[in-house]
């Protein structure tokens, strides 16, 4: 199907309306105030936010789309670009700074050769910085997906990075 | 089963103190709060369940954090007529010997982090102490008498790490709705405003505003009143409210019913952060087991009494913890302040009165009323009442959360409870009140810590952070740091605070790069008091303060940034190199061997070499060398 869809080549995945119609009315009310629970509800889906799926929620929930901009770059969490497989937050909180989290942040990049904020070449990793996820006891921490490392040391982030590049390589082939 | 007056609760209660205090069954609790989890305290649970899942005479549960963040996963044992054991750095590969050590009567000392001696939480001296009359293990130390447990007095942590967070029924069985549900028969509103007036309680988040009295402003106005939680705890190195959330989710839950029967309101919001996935699940669960029981929804307990609560997440945005902005991004928008000539208890979320409070003010609520204002207030000092929980973090042994009565000074905090700086290194400063606050030196160690005493040296009290810093930390650095974060967090809508912020680090950066001029600290304070004069809201207001104080108390290291062109600490890379004391070094190769760039070279039993060329200064060596041979240049 994809070989025959434009749509396909830009990466946009195709957006299920239907779905989205049921998360807005069901679980959100059809309520303009739940406008940031929905994009997160969003952004789960699609890793991101697609902006076909913004300009249909912008008539559905009658809110201008320039808004949901708005919305959407103000707050941290959203991303109007797709994301990589796996989300490497790196914790840049007061506790894990003065333990040195900016040396893990500089080894990460090294490693994946991309800066924060970026996404590897092969859309295996998207490296974010957090400001503190109340772990702080644990310092430097570094979470990965829903998986929280604490104690890291610059040496042990190449192995933790391994499992997850290998695991998400052999899913997809 | 819905509940409908106090003896109902009390009969639950009843119930399950007997299988929360005596149970027949060996009983392990695993803390499960996030700092647990990522310790490996889900691995630690999914292990024991594993090998011990199906022996009938055991269960293992999760419950929160016990505070002692640092020698986590915390797994706790005990069963009727037993001791109750809690056992530190219980990993998985350890917990089998835990749990059989424990079966067989032989008590593990060395993992053992102490044995408590009375579990009840301070709502429940009505009742008998559950280990009274049994004799202590011996050799294992008692857990409320060790340093980091002493001082102690939990109130708003009172059930943290001791129930079930996801059983309303073990809330109920410490005391839990007996606050609320007296209030309700009680049918006199104006009767809990003062008595949390006259407690003397303030605002936990960072404010320090009196809470009865905000209470009381919000109900004097007219319109359909809300209760609002403010639970998007964004200092970095803060997270007592993570673990309340986590840990005892009711305690919130009841504190906004009692606010709501206070101020006349029907309707609360608890504003999370999105970072706190554990957080809303665990909330999600408690508000359901509430409704359940009839605490929640219309009628209340059979009551007139009606209230409804709503999750609502934030999205990553510091400044959303400014009540304005906060208001704003539940109505669904930009989480951007406004000016506050109308006070929220006036016109705040759908511009309707509204009362917001931070999670740890609400979790104090419900002891306040059961215990009585005198009681309170007879903890602190004379202009802060109660206890604060503090997140003690950073370079100190003990990292956890403490609770202590308002008035205990810096020094025990961080030498008696936190156990002072690891690696005998030595302490510079102690920063408190997270972005918004400032980094005190030694010389005030003695200072009582309240909202009064912390305002006199320049810092605030904040959400109570407390990040400790050693010689290895470089102020300017730390300065630079808060101002990055701030940067990033400014809403940018005023003019001082998104212009001024950038402007100082833009100073601040060149300093560290070591190109910093004379007449850049200078420049630094009056741009300082410009943004703090000028800007719209609290987060610029105080934005310059963690500069401002670094500067007052450390004036030295950014004279040697300026001047020398050096960083004391060695963190400013350009401002400074590393080399081997030959004296020193005892050719261990240790740091050889860990240093990823080959810099370092040398025999065996000789002193090594650092190649200058190769260095990039990563602190490898300068962290493993165990004789102090890597020295700051």
């Amino acid at each position: 199907m994809n070989e025959t869809n434009p749509v396909a080549k830009d990466s946009t995945p195709a957006i299920d309306y239907p779905a989205l119609d049921r998360l807005v009315e069901d679980r959100f009310n059809n309520d303009k105030e739940n406008l940031i629970m929905i994009l997160q509800a969003i952004q789960a889906q699609y890793n991101y936010l697609p902006r076909p799926a913004l300009s249909y929620l912008s008539e559905k929930i009658e809110i201008p789309l320039s808004r949901i901009y708005g919305v959407a770059t103000f707050y941290s969490t959203f991303s109007l670009e797709p994301r990589g497989k796996n989300i490497i937050s790196i914790c840049l909180g007061t506790a894990c700074h003065v333990r040195g989290a900016g040396k893990v942040l500089d080894r990460i990049e090294d490693t994946l050769h991309v800066e924060n904020g970026e996404t590897t070449d092969d859309g295996q990793f998207t490296l974010e910085s957090v400001r503190c996820i109340g772990c702080c006891s644990l310092g430097p921490v570094v979470k990965i997906n829903e998986d929280v490392y604490g104690r890291i040391g610059s040496e042990d982030l190449t192995q933790i990075l391994d499992h997850y590049g290998e695991s998400k390589i052999e899913q997809g082939g | 089963m819905k509940i409908q007056q106090i003896s109902d609760m009390d009969e639950i209660g009843r119930k399950q103190r007997e299988t929360l205090y005596t149970p027949e069954r060996v009983t392990i609790n695993t803390g499960m709060a996030s700092c647990g989890i990522a310790a490996g305290a889900g691995k630690t649970f999914a292990r024991a369940v594993a090998e011990f899942g199906e022996d009938e005479h055991i269960q293992i549960r999760k419950t929160g954090c016990l505070g002692f963040c640092e020698l986590e996963p915390l797994v706790e044992i005990y069963k009727k007529d037993g001791p109750r054991i809690v056992y530190k750095n219980a990993t998985e590969d350890k917990i089998a010997d835990i749990i059989n050590g424990y079966m067989e009567g032989q008590f593990d000392k060395k993992m053992a982090l102490g044995q408590m001696r009375d579990p009840r939480s301070l709502l429940e001296e009505d009742f008998p102490n559950p280990l009274e009359g049994l004799d202590p293990v011996p050799d294992i130390p008692i857990l409320e008498e060790i340093p980091f447990y002493g001082q102690q007095i939990k109130i708003a942590l009172r059930n943290c790490g001791y129930i079930d967070p996801e059983k309303i029924e073990e809330y109920m069985a410490r005391g839990g709705y007996k606050a609320f549900l007296s209030a309700l028969e009680a049918d006199q509103p104006e009767g809990i405003i003062t008595a949390i007036k006259d407690s003397g309680l303030r605002g936990r988040g960072g404010g320090g505003f009196p809470t009865g009295v905000k209470w009381e402003s919000c109900a004097a106005h007219e319109g359909e009143r809300f209760i609002i939680c403010n639970a998007d705890e964004g200092d970095p190195g803060a997270y007592m409210d993570r673990s309340i959330l986590e840990g005892d989710p009711h305690a919130i839950i009841e504190g906004m019913l009692i606010a709501g029967l206070a101020v006349g309101s029907n309707k609360g919001f608890i504003y999370v952060r999105n970072e706190y996935p554990l957080a809303v699940k665990r909330l999600v669960v408690a508000i359901k087991q509430a409704t359940d029981y009839g605490l929640l929804g219309q009628h209340v307990a059979g009551s007139d009494f009606s209230f409804e609560m709503k999750i609502s997440t934030g999205a990553g945005a510091f400044v959303c913890g400014e009540s304005t902005a906060l208001m704003a991004s539940l109505e669904g928008e930009v989480g951007r302040p406004r000016a506050k000539y109308i006070h929220t208890v006036e016109k705040g979320f759908r511009q309707s009165p509204s009362n917001l409070n931070n999670v740890e003010t609400y979790a104090n609520v419900p002891a306040i009323l059961l215990k009585g204002s005198q009681w309170f207030s007879q903890l602190g000092t004379d202009h802060s009442k109660g206890t604060k929980v503090f997140s003690l973090v950073g370079k100190i042994k003990n990292t956890g959360l403490v609770e202590v009565p308002m008035g205990t000074s810096l020094r025990s905090i961080i030498y008696d409870i936190g156990g002072g700086i690891p690696k005998k290194k030595a302490f510079k400063a102690v920063q408190t009140g997270g972005p918004s606050g400032g980094c005190i030196p030694d010389e005030f160690l003695d200072l009582g810590v309240d909202y009064n005493e912390l305002g006199k040296v320049g810092s605030i009290m904040g959400s109570g952070g407390m990040i400790v810093m050693d010689q290895d930390t470089c102020m300017v650095d730390v300065a630079r740091y808060f101002l990055d974060f701030l940067k990033e967090e400014s809403c940018g809508q005023c003019n001082p605070c998104r212009e001024g912020i950038k402007r100082m680090l833009e100073v601040l950066n060149r300093i560290c790069e070591g190109d910093g001029r004379e007449g850049d600290i200078e420049l630094l304070q009056e741009l300082g008091g410009m943004v703090r004069n000028f800007s719209l809201c609290g987060l610029g207001t105080s934005a310059p303060n963690p500069v401002l104080t670094t500067i007052r108390y450390f004036r030295d290291e950014y004279e040697a940034h300026i001047r020398d062109k050096k960083c004391p600490a060695g963190v400013c890379k350009p401002l400074f190199h590393y080399e081997i004391d030959g004296d020193a070094c005892t050719g261990c190769t240790l740091c050889a061997r860990k240093c990823p760039q080959e810099a370092i070279t040398g025999e065996k039993k000789n002193p090594h070499e650092l190649d200058q060329e190769k260095c990039i200064k990563c602190g490898i060596c300068y962290e493993v060398c165990k004789f102090n041979a890597i020295l700051i240049v």
